[in-house]
């Protein structure tokens, strides 16, 4: 069971939260001008990192806003959670 | 709004009102509840860094906005305000005070970036107190309540026993610190929540006591 401190709620229980997969993903300014490639990359191809990974979370059961969170995926200890437009923390992704 | 003369509590048919005649006589009972049906509940979202916004909020229903992530504002007894989140809040009302708050809301916020949402009736309140309340919710509950966290103005939005809650801690007793809380559920949720804090609390005794 994680322990994911929210922005706004501090450390709540894993169980009050849904994923959301990686972060930073910005969609495309202008999709008409992508071919299929860079469409399907968008759309489907996703890191799969082994170490600290940057992923959205939202708090679903608690104030129900989503963040951003840096995640070992190796060790499973967060190395910290921030909002979102915001900077990952020192030393994460 | 639901016209008062069909309102209907969801633990209605659990007849609590005879519950409290019987369990008038128990004295040894350490963990008290209630239900306080038919709250005014209007959800209000807005922008917290607005001072236009929350300068209105407050005139018009003269009880300010929470900033503070997990608390209230106002008074438990009359209207009072759950914070829920950055840019919301939960405006709570005497039963029937929910129309007149709402008016004055829609008018104060009115041509702002804002919004009121009357929810009264999708939820029904809980209380529970008593010299072992806080141990019934522990049971099945992972935020932390210890007063040195989680004392009187405090709120969370949580899960209890898997149920989506906000649990509001009103006051504390003068002298014996005993909690007093306030447990907001879904209505389809709520006969299985009751049910659910009855079996908690029967180890140390449960009796129902009048709103
Ligand atoms: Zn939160």
């Amino acid at each position: 069971m994680l322990l994911i401190p929210c922005p706004w709620c501090g450390e709540r229980e894993e169980t009050e939260f849904h994923h959301g997969g990686e972060a930073h993903i910005e969609r495309p300014k202008d999709p008409d001008k992508l071919s299929d490639e860079e469409w399907a990359d968008y759309l489907f191809m996703r890191k799969n990192t082994k170490g600290v990974y940057l992923e959205r979370w939202v708090h679903q059961y608690g104030c129900r806003r989503w963040f951003n969170v840096a995640r070992n995926t190796a060790t499973n200890e967060i190395v910290g959670a921030y909002k979102m437009g915001k900077k990952p923390p020192k030393g994460a992704g | 709004m639901v016209d008062p003369y069909l309102r209907q509590s969801p633990l209605a048919h659990l007849h609590l009102d005879a519950r409290v005649a019987s369990d008038g006589g128990l004295t040894d009972a350490a963990v008290i509840l209630a239900e306080l049906p038919h709250r005014g509940q209007l959800l209000l979202r807005g922008d917290t860094g607005n001072p236009t916004f929350r300068d209105a909020v407050e005139k018009a229903i003269k009880t300010g906005l929470p900033t503070t992530a997990g608390t209230v504002s106002g008074s438990s007894k009359g209207t009072h305000i759950i914070w829920q989140g950055p840019d919301e809040w939960l405006v709570v009302t005497k039963p029937g005070a929910e129309e007149k708050t709402k008016k004055a809301l829609f008018l104060a916020i009115a041509n702002q970036h804002a919004a009121v949402t009357d929810l009264s009736e999708s939820r029904t309140v809980i209380r529970i107190t008593g010299d072992n309340a806080r141990e019934v919710l522990m049971k099945g509950c992972s935020v932390d309540l210890h007063p040195r966290v989680f004392g009187p103005g405090h709120c969370a939005e949580t899960l209890l026993a898997q149920a989506h809650v906000i649990l509001h801690q009103t006051v504390a007793h003068k002298t014996s610190g005993i909690p007093t809380y306030e447990i907001y559920v879904y209505r389809s949720f709520a006969e299985y929540l009751w049910t659910w804090l009855e079996d908690a609390g029967r180890e140390f005794g449960v009796k129902v006591a009048t709103a």
